[in-house]
């Protein structure tokens, strides 16, 4: 039985790999004429991973939670160096592919038709189907190396969608800030790989191979790593999720991928990418847990990460950017609860935000298409009446985001609050206030971007926007095509009652309270404290109120309340200038005047000369020898000879 | 000689009577095509015999039960391993040759049946553990390699061919002497008894390899197997007869030839010469023989402005990057995993198969269509035969030894090996070598991307060229993404040795 649900984990990753290569060897070759099957393809191979996810997941629930074991698969073995490939399936395994293949699923659907119509369709979906199967090879890899190969094509993949229109500028530029950030981090995972390496000795002394995920945790668990190595590895591991994730201060790239077709903003806000840090300090967990400092590094880059994208959020006017800092700020808050040592908290919170955030970067798609292609909440208003599905998923998504009773955001955020809110220690009470003033400011932003889109007056759309990119025809909003709206509205569902598979105080019968925290992911879950939950939700209502005043109703001007935070306001939307420390300071003072010029005179005259000295060195000695060629059969009997007098004379002179 | 020992013999048995079945067919079917595709199709029988044989015959190959004529032949994992080797390439052979024997105005039909017997020769030197019989092995597979090398009957496949069959003697001669004084000294042919000989006798300390004979017979026999496996200095005839021959002749030669002398050299130093002092004495030779080829190889390499040549010398630094494997004997560190460094082998020379068989095809796809081998006429490939550029690009990555492709597996298995038999200097000048190489390499691919087609024509190719490119080139990336599978095989067949 356990032969068979493996085959069918191997599929979960092998059939969006066979669409993409499927569609890059025989659609764009040969079909292109054909594009629309490109789409059919992935639906097709996605709904099949997706259904077999859910077996697993159901497989995994009957067994507890617990690992299912699989002995991995000998990939190489050179000496000492035994690299197994294999699938580890735990319950956080379990859950991310029914998150992953699902997500990816509905976004697929809406792509038919959002990108119905692009010159790159078939390319599109390509991408699209190698960014599941890289996102799922993720996920299930039982090998840290096996892990990183997906990580990075996780990488990859992104650049290839946030770059889909690559002749246009702003695109090209924002997929290479993707890769560059997000690599800065990848080089503390890289180095966490090798200090893991370098350490092996000590896990084959109790018969562990140390680049095995399994082997890690059962490391961990007997307690043969010392802390002091756990915490290097943590921290190293953090780096990469901290890039991965947008996390502070490598959060710049996040904003800017924005740059892509919108599904795929959806998609990697909510499954894939930037879900991938979270997962990695999830199932890297054990070792964390090892070092308090790498804990509360966690908790406060999370705690400072919430707080600082949710102030630019405030002040963003393009409507994805505005989603893109919230999801930053989510994402930190998942990190936050990692820290205080909540993981079955963090994955719950990465759970339910995946519907609502993928929700509104759908909604927020939709709301573009029927303006003819801007993003800029100053030209749209008065929505509501052309797109009532659209403002009915998008009002819910909101609300499930603002933590409002009781959607799915409200379950989430509360047991990370809780538990926060439960621990001891300073760190514990500091990321508790961090993330009690996100929640306002989530509230508030997510109803002034509703308020702005949908309420009020028509504004124009692209036509009026002297920045839109494209001109559809935008003088009759009208609402999106149901592929569009379909998935929107599964999703909005979704965004209602995920929440209940861990509610803390409703009891489901088959789905326990704590269910999804307790029972299948093992974590300790935080008791409902009714004094947080109600507190939470006021300053959520509190928020929506203001916005509501100072959007809607217009008796807080929110052009004088600009002015008085004048300098505030400056600092927020000009993203506390990090782009600015970056590019300006970092790169091109430090980088390009200083390190740039050192380096480059050193090449020029050092690493240039070697090269061309062993450039001409190896040309001239290759002309010389080809000399010897000289194609007369003597010469060559010649050289048989002195070879063999040579072995000859080596020894007798020698020995 | 009993019916066993026809069982034992039959991948032989049916290669040769193949190519006569052939030959006589030749006397009646016009349509030459079709006997080229019936003998690649008839190769399943000698491939079916040696697929049975591989599963009869057990882990621990007895000599009792699998010695055969006298006990100068072996059927081992090890042999069968190589038979696996050299049908393949001869099938790819035979694929990629169906273009090219149109131009031949006659003998069409014994182009293939001369590949077919030289295969055969091939297999039994990947069997033998007897001198005499090793050298008549050689023989009957070089011969015939000759007679394929002159089938062009132009001026340079003519020079070619000749002097492949004059420094061939020289080289047979050597190794003949050198079996002589082998013989001198053991007084027995027979590879199992010559080690059993040389352990009873008392080692003089003083003489290298304890004893001035043996000294003579090891050198001349690494000097004749040399020239086999195109180890510099004895490489000399590679360049000239590769770019002289035809070019499916040419992907044979620098395959299956060059293979079949790796099959003998480990045979002959891993069962007769095993003592440890010995084997870290001819190590070293061979460590020596491993730096130079793989330096002069891709050295010269870089100079070539004909892809036939230059695969001529990527072939003899390839040779290099095998004699790591084989100077990585456990013995000089006195580790425990003795098969590493000859497992290692085996597995380069598969991937090494499939990996020169891809460009090699490819090659003959498209100089069958431009009728040229010079690198700059496959300028702007990509645009006019995407498929076929792809193909060759991604070999070419293999050579150089770049995942996910089995160059690389390859080079990391017989690299790690030589790091645990002690030889970090060699590993540290075959990594150079590697980076050397990737400048030639990547050129033929920059080419083929960068270059604009000198005409917008695109090259068609027939089907059996094509079957071929793909084959090899799924091969390429299947190995290179799972290689545990054909790593155990080679490990079996390597514990071959051993028994």
């Amino acid at each position: 039985m356990s032969d068979w649900l493996e085959i069918a984990a191997w599929l979960v990753f092998l059939l969006p790999l066979a669409s993409f290569v499927l569609i890059v060897a025989f659609i764009r070759p040969f079909f292109i004429q054909y594009a629309d099957v490109a789409g059919r393809i992935t639906i097709g191979a996605i709904a099949i991973a997706f259904a077999l996810a859910l077996v697993l997941f159901v497989e995994v629930v009957n067994n507890g939670g617990r690992q299912i074991g699989w002995t991995g698969h000998e990939w190489l073995a050179v000496g000492e160096f035994d690299l197994s490939l294999g699938i580890f399936m735990d319950g956080l395994t379990a859950i991310m592919l029914v998150v992953v293949t699902g997500v990816s699923l509905l976004v697929q659907v809406y792509s038919t038709g959002y990108m119905k119509d692009d010159p790159g369709y078939a390319r599109y979906f390509a991408y699209m189907s190698f960014f599941t199967a890289s996102m799922v090879g993720l996920v299930v890899a039982s090998n840290v190396i096996q892990l990183f190969v997906f990580w990075e094509l996780v990488g990859l993949s992104s650049y290839l969608l946030i770059g889909f229109w690559y002749h246009k500028p702003s695109a090209a530029a924002a997929a290479k800030k993707a890769f560059l950030v997000t690599r800065l981090g990848d080089f503390g995972f890289l180095l966490a790989i090798f200090y893991l390496y370098f350490n092996g000795a000590t896990f084959s002394a109790a018969g562990l191979n140390a680049l095995d995920i399994p082997d890690i945790h059962d490391a961990m668990n007997m307690g043969i790593i010392a802390p002091g190595v756990a915490m290097w590895i943590a921290l190293g591991l953090f780096a990469g999720a901290v890039g991965k994730s947008g996390q502070f201060p490598l959060h710049t790239w996040l904003p800017d991928a924005m740059e892509g077709p919108t599904p795929v903003s959806s998609l990697i806000h909510a499954a894939t990418m930037v879900a991938a840090g979270v997962f990695l300090v999830a199932r890297f967990f054990p070792v964390f847990e090892a070092s308090e400092i790498a804990l509360n590094t966690v908790a406060i880059i999370g705690g400072i990460t919430a707080v600082l994208a949710a102030t630019m959020g405030l002040v963003m006017n393009d409507v994805k950017r505005v989603l893109a800092y919230s999801t930053v700020s989510q994402l930190g808050y998942m990190m936050l609860a990692l820290g205080v040592g909540a993981p079955g908290g963090g994955i719950f919170h990465l759970f339910t935000h995946a519907f609502f955030k993928c929700l509104l970067f759908m909604g927020a798609g939709s709301v573009s298409h029927a303006t003819g292609g801007t993003f800029d909440m100053r030209y749209m208003g008065g929505l509501r009446p052309h797109m009532r599905w659209t403002y009915i998923t998008f009002l819910i998504g909101s609300l499930s985001l603002a933590g409002i009773f009781p959607l799915a955001g409200f379950w989430s955020k509360d047991e990370i609050l809780a538990f926060a809110f439960g621990g001891d220690g300073t760190v514990s009470l500091v990321v508790f206030l961090l993330a009690v003033i996100a929640v306002f400011m989530t509230a508030f932003y997510m109803f002034r971007a509703l308020f702005m889109v949908f309420e009020g007056e028509y504004k124009g759309g692209a036509d009026a926007d002297p920045d839109a990119e494209s001109h559809g025809p935008s003088d009759h909003p009208h609402e999106s095509p149901h592929s569009m709206i379909g998935p929107m509205g599964v999703l909005a569902v979704l965004a209602v009652v995920a929440g209940l598979l861990a509610s803390p105080i409703i009891d489901l019968g088959p789905i326990p309270k704590h269910w999804l925290v307790h029972d299948f992911l093992h974590s300790d879950g935080a008791d409902f404290n009714i004094l947080i939950a109600a507190g939470s939700t006021v300053l959520a209502l509190a928020g929506i109120l203001l916005a509501y005043l100072m959007y809607l109703s217009k008796q807080i001007s929110a052009e004088r309340v600009g002015s008085a935070f004048r300098p505030l306001y400056i600092l927020f939307s000009r993203k506390f200038y990090f782009d600015e420390l970056y590019e300006e300071v970092v790169t091109v003072r430090l980088f390009y005047r200083v390190v740039a010029r050192a380096l480059d005179w050193a090449d020029r005259s050092i690493v240039d000369g070697a090269v061309r000295l062993v450039d001409q060195f190896s040309r001239n000695v290759g002309r010389g020898i080809a000399q010897a060629q000289t194609g007369q059969v003597q010469g060559y009997g010649m050289a048989v000879s002195v070879g063999v007098l040579a072995i000859l004379g080596a020894y007798l002179l020698f020995k | 000689m009993t019916a066993h020992d026809l069982y034992l013999l039959s991948p032989e048995l049916s290669m040769v009577g193949l190519a006569t079945a052939l030959l006589l067919l030749d006397l009646f079917v016009a349509r030459k095509s079709l006997i080229l595709g019936l003998g690649v199709v008839g190769l399943i029988v000698p491939l079916g015999f040696t697929i049975a044989l591989w599963f009869t015959i057990g882990d621990d190959s007895a000599a009792e039960n699998t010695g055969v004529l006298a006990g100068t032949l072996v059927v081992d994992k090890f042999a069968l391993f190589f038979k696996f080797l050299f049908i393949g390439a001869v099938a790819v052979v035979g694929l990629i040759s169906v273009d090219y024997v149109q131009r031949f105005e006659r003998f069409r039909t014994e182009f293939f049946a001369l590949a077919l017997y030289s295969a055969t020769g091939m297999m039994l030197m990947a069997a033998t553990v007897e001198l005499i019989t090793l050298y008549i092995s050689l023989e009957l597979s070089s011969l015939p390699l000759v007679a394929l090398a002159a089938f062009l009957r132009d001026g340079r496949s003519s020079e070619g061919a000749m002097k492949f069959l004059v420094l061939g003697g020289i080289s047979s001669a050597i190794l003949l002497y050198g079996m002589v004084y082998v013989f001198g000294f053991t007084g027995t042919t027979y590879l199992d008894e010559v080690a059993a000989r040389i352990g009873d006798l008392s080692a003089n300390s003083d003489q290298p390899f304890g004893s001035y004979a043996l000294l003579l017979g090891i050198a001349l026999l690494i000097a004749g197997f040399g020239f086999k496996i195109t180890a510099v200095p004895f490489q000399m005839w590679a360049p000239d007869v590769y770019e002289g021959s035809p070019t499916p002749v040419t992907a044979f030669l620098s395959v299956a030839s060059k293979a079949a002398g790796f099959a003998i050299i480990l045979r002959v130093f891993y069962v007769a010469f095993p003592v440890e002092e010995l084997s870290i004495e001819w190590s070293a030779v061979f460590a020596a023989l491993a730096a130079l080829s793989m330096t002069v190889g891709n050295l010269v390499a870089i100079a070539q402005s004909n892809i036939k040549r230059l695969l001529a010398y990527s072939t003899i630094a390839h040779g290099g990057y095998l004699l790591v494997g084989l100077a990585a004997v456990a013995a000089r560190t006195g580790g425990d995993e003795v098969d590493f460094g000859p497992s290692g082998v085996l597995f380069y020379l598969a991937g090494y198969a499939v990996m020169n068989l891809a460009a090699f095809s490819v090659v003959i796809a498209i100089s069958n269509h431009i009728n040229s081998d010079a690198i700059k006429d496959y300028a702007g490939m990509a645009k006019r035969a995407p498929y076929l550029a792809a193909a060759l690009a991604f070999a070419l990555l293999s050579l150089t030894g770049i995942p996910p492709t089995v160059g690389f597996i390859a080079k990391v298995y017989v690299f790690g090996a030589a790091v645990n038999a002690g030889l970090e200097w060699l590993v540290v000048v075959g990594v150079i070598n590697s980076v050397i190489s990737a400048y030639y390499y990547f050129s033929v691919i920059k080419v083929m991307y960068l270059s604009s087609p000198q005409s917008d024509e695109p090259i068609l190719s027939r089907f059996p060229i094509r079957l071929a490119v793909g084959v090899t080139t799924v091969g390429v990336l299947v190995f290179g993404v799972y290689p545990i599978v054909l790593l155990d095989i080679a490990k079996a067949a390597a514990q071959a040795l051993f028994s």
